[in-house]
């Protein structure tokens, strides 16, 4: 994928795994349970992400969740210079009407991605709520959007790529910060995160 | 810009793991299509011109609803009030439209090679929707899809193209199409309806009898018999032909039990088929090549249509 | 006005001559040919590097006037002939109104005098209005100078009608030219019946249409005992025919063109360039083989071009819509020095009689001898220019070849039709 050195590891798995626990417990608190919730993780890494969030709500509550992956492909902004090689199929296997709907993506950046995700869902029908929870949030939003669980807050700067490394498709968790060099494309999203 | 693809006219000049991408594209659109709101805002400010210089309803409604589908604004174009019924050329009618300012032009004519001449004369992204006797591409990805769906790879399949091959525009695309995915193609029909050289469209086997190819089969391809375009009639007669070439219910004994059965539609009963195939409910896939119709044109529309530099860097 | 012609290399082997010389003009009349001439107050012009032929003929070529002046004239047309070095062609009648009578004829052959930059031998229909139904008013042609008889573009369909026609007009003493397509078998085919017109999904144009009536010409041809002549001949068995005819003693010949020699059907590709559509059209690399064969061996007698010009906007159609048809004058010699002779398969004496004497002698027009008193129609070519065909090469009106962007050796430089010079260092006077 691209042209890019690792920089610093920011996150090793142990602490990918410790925040996934933690995020988990906030969302049953937050939501004062698991009635009506649904966990919905943007392709690819985020959708791993509401995996793993999905088995620690249910080791907690002992309720299975209902969970889905979205596809943000069809709803990009800066699709006329850009589109996705790889598109996955959108899977909500549950209807959204009502649902209180947590959004899961592993690195916040500009908040284009997530915009993208809102509109997504909402073409699905109409929730009640919307909220948003990321393993890393790096700064730099170019949007009005602030996630509501956050893993860890990382300062970045734009010149560098903050991407979250998985077991299932890297053959390594953590999350790594990597320099960008000058006029490199580093992946696409949804596979390399903001 | 699909890879370094601007148009869809030349099946033959996408690769093997290029028309999967299509496919697998495709699948994600057929998502969509199941959805209460089948919109996407993806081609939200495009403008597509369905240029369809000979009546078509079925391929234009087709292309109408997935570009609406992807939210591009559409304007069909043609019927009999088109100006080259009224004697301007094809090059200054798409001069014309392209004034408009357009992102897109998908192409149906009576004349081969009109899609190429498009191409040359506008900026636009051309789709070939059917051209003369030459092509018609997005006719053979829909088959593939459904195809594809039903039996899960094309390798070593058994395809039998069966009926009006010489004077078909779906073979044109289907048969090279099918041999790029690795199929074995098989063109059935009297040799009035063969073209000139069916092995350069790929056709590995070529023959005259039905009843011989049937048993080895995984898909029989049935080709519509176009009453409309045959020059100074090749067969008979229509009972003869469905003596011979019909996929009748006494044949279907014939058939492997998972063998499936397609139709680029319009179907006639009583030539092509009897009243049982058509509706059979397992072999059958004709309407699901309909809909899949639907969802290879979207994705054909959005791989072509977006990405200035596609995204597929590395 | 006498002008001198100095240090050519003169080839002309019907008097055996293939050395440097001069060549003194006088007025429309050659003068002399020898070694060292000199003349007092000739204007002399020093050829040296260069070859001098007698004139070069094409025997079929459409001026397109009168009536389709938008596609080329008698004056944009006989220009193209100079440019490609020839001091002569044979016009095809399929003009409108068809040239089926001596009206029509005398038409011709008076914008020729007053615009032409070339001699035009007009040919006459065979039929009334080339429909194939009536005999046209041929003794009234000849009369007033029709060459020859030909139903070019169509050919005639009914054996009995070519019967009645060659049964009748061979009292005239000229040949017949014969257009070899069966239409019930070729229908709208487009291009070649094969591999190409299948990939491209184009009606074919079998080998077979032609061959038919190739075959039918020369029984027909033998039965009323006409001279007859196969036009634009591009099949290997449809020149069998005619070597069979030839070696039985018939007086058949035929002619090639240099799009049906030098291309074949591979040239049509995705790309539809309809400048490769022609009638017949073009055949496989076996045919284009066979028939330099017979340029090499005689079998085929003369190289004409089927100059077929057509305006940039019918030919910008789809194809089959376009109308057949390329353009060859400006292009044939170089094509033949380029593809014939620099590859050693012919000589220039072959070229020569293949491209001057023999046009003369099946249209039965007066032989041009490099020699005292012949009457001064003179092509000089560099034999060594190498240049890029483009549309800036062309003097026709159209521009419709096959083969622009090729790159040819040899290109004529200077022409003279009756000691008038019409060409002069490549340029149209």
């Amino acid at each position: 994928m691209g042209t890019s050195s690792p920089k610093a590891i920011i996150m090793d798995e142990t602490a990918v795994q410790r925040a996934i626990t933690r995020i988990a417990h906030e969302i049953v608190e937050r939501n004062e349970g698991c009635d009506d919730l649904a966990i919905v993780g943007i392709v690819t890494r985020g959708d791993i992400l509401a995996k793993q969030l999905a088995d620690q709500i249910k080791q907690i509550e002992g309720v299975d969740v209902a969970q889905g992956s979205l596809d943000i492909s069809f709803y990009r902004d800066d699709f006329a210079t850009h589109i996705s090689p790889e598109v996955h199929a959108t899977r909500i296997p549950f209807n959204v009407d009502g649902k209180r709907i947590v959004l899961v993506d592993d690195v916040l950046f500009t908040g284009r991605t997530i915009r993208a995700a809102l509109d997504a869902i909402m073409d699905l029908g109409r929730p009640s709520s919307i909220e948003l929870a990321v393993l890393v949030d790096r700064g730099h939003r170019e949007l009005p959007i602030s996630p509501d669980f956050v893993g860890k807050n990382v300062p970045s700067s734009r010149g560098e790529n903050v991407r979250l490394f998985c077991k299932e498709v890297d053959g390594r968790t953590s999350v790594e910060i990597t320099d960008v060099e000058p006029g490199s494309r580093i992946g696409s999203a949804p596979l390399g995160g903001e | 810009m699909f890879n370094n693809h601007k148009h869809l006219i030349d099946i033959s000049e996408y690769s093997d793991s290029e028309l999967m991408t299509i496919l697998q594209t495709a699948k994600a659109f057929s998502e969509v299509n199941e959805r209460a709101i089948k919109k996407v805002p993806t081609l939200k400010g495009k403008t597509i011109v369905n240029m369809f210089n000979e009546p078509s309803t079925r391929t234009r409604s087709s292309f109408e609803l997935a570009e609406k589908r992807l939210s591009a604004d559409t304007l069909n174009f043609g019927g009999s009030s088109t100006s080259t019924v009224k004697g301007e050329s094809l090059i200054d009618t798409v001069m014309t439209l392209d004034a408009y300012k357009i992102d897109c032009i998908v192409v149906r004519d009576k004349h081969a090679g009109a899609p190429y001449i498009v191409s040359q004369a506008s900026p636009a992204v051309v789709i070939d929707a059917g051209d003369g006797k030459h092509g018609h591409p997005t006719q053979a990805l829909l088959d593939l899809y459904s195809i594809w769906e039903r039996k899960g790879s094309f390798d070593g399949l058994k395809v039998g193209v069966v009926g009006d091959i010489g004077h078909s525009r779906v073979c044109g695309s289907l048969i090279p199409a099918l041999k790029i995915m690795g199929a074995e193609v098989t063109a059935v029909g009297p040799n009035t309806l063969m073209p000139p050289r069916p092995d350069i469209l790929g056709a590995d086997h070529v023959s005259n009898s039905l009843d011989d190819v049937l048993p080895d089969l995984d898909v029989v391809y049935m080709l519509r018999i176009q009453r409309e375009r045959l020059e100074g009639a090749p067969f008979p007669s229509e009972r003869e032909y469905h003596q011979l070439y019909g996929l009748t219910k006494a044949r279907e004994r014939l058939m492997r039990p998972d063998a499936i059965v397609c139709h680029p539609g319009p179907i006639n009963r009583g030539v092509e088929f009897d009243s049982y195939m058509p509706d059979h409910p397992e072999r059958s896939v004709i309407l699901d090549q309909v809909y899949a119709g639907i969802c290879v044109r979207m994705a054909a529309l959005y791989l072509l249509l977006g990405g200035a530099d596609n995204g597929l860097a590395s | 006005m006498a002008l001198l012609l100095k240090n050519a290399h003169v080839v002309d082997p019907s008097v055996e001559l293939d050395g440097v010389m001069d060549v003194l003009v006088e007025d429309d009349k050659i003068a002399a040919v020898g070694e060292n001439l000199s003349a007092e107050g000739a204007e002399v012009v020093d050829l040296s590097g260069k070859y001098l032929v007698p004139g070069l003929v094409d025997m079929h070529v459409h001026l397109r006037e009168p009536g389709f002046e938008a596609k080329g004239d008698i004056e944009s047309e006989t220009a193209a002939a100079a440019k490609g070095g020839f001091t002569g062609v044979c016009s095809m009648p399929n003009t409108n109104p068809v040239t089926d009578n001596g009206v029509v004829v005398e038409y011709i052959k008076s914008v020729a005098a007053a615009k032409g930059h070339c001699r035009v031998y007009p040919s006459g229909a065979m039929t009334r209005g080339l429909k194939g139904e009536i005999i046209s008013e041929m003794g009234n042609m000849v009369e007033h100078g029709c060459v020859a008889f030909t139903d070019d573009g169509h050919g005639i369909q009914g054996a009995g009608m070519l019967r009645r026609a060659m049964d009748y007009g061979q009292m005239f003493g000229k040949v017949f030219m014969s257009h070899c397509q069966d239409n019930d078998l070729v229908g709208d085919g487009q291009i070649n019946e094969g591999a190409v017109s299948t990939r491209l999904g184009l009606l074919g144009w079998p080998a077979e249409g032609e061959e038919l009536q190739i075959m039918r010409d020369i029984m027909i041809a033998e039965l009323a005992g006409a001279k007859l002549h196969i036009q634009h001949i591009s099949t290997a068995r449809g020149l069998e025919m005619v070597r069979a005819a030839k070696a039985k003693g018939l007086p058949v010949t035929c002619e090639a063109t240099p799009h049906h020699l030098f291309l074949t059907e591979d040239a049509i590709d995705g790309t539809y360039n309809t400048c490769f559509k022609v009638n017949p059209p073009l055949r496989t690399a076996a045919d284009a083989e066979a028939l330099i064969a017979g340029v090499i061996d005689g079998t085929v007698d003369t190289i004409a071009t089927d100059h077929a010009p057509h305006s940039d906007w019918e030919k910008s159609r789809e194809f089959e819509l376009a109308p057949f048809g390329m353009t060859g004058l400006e292009t044939a010699l170089g094509l033949v020095i380029t593809n014939l002779v620099k590859t050693g398969k012919i000589s220039f004496g072959r070229m020569v009689e293949l491209m001057a004497i023999e046009p003369r002698k099946i249209l039965g027009l007066d032989q041009v001898q490099i020699a005292a008193g012949f009457v001064a129609d003179l092509t000089v070519f560099d034999a060594d220019q190498v240049w890029t065909v483009s549309d800036g090469d062309f003097a026709s009106h159209a521009k419709n070849s096959g083969f622009k962007g090729a790159e040819l050796t040899g290109r004529a430089t200077d022409v003279f039709v009756g000691g008038k010079q019409t060409l002069k260092d490549g340029c149209v006077l």
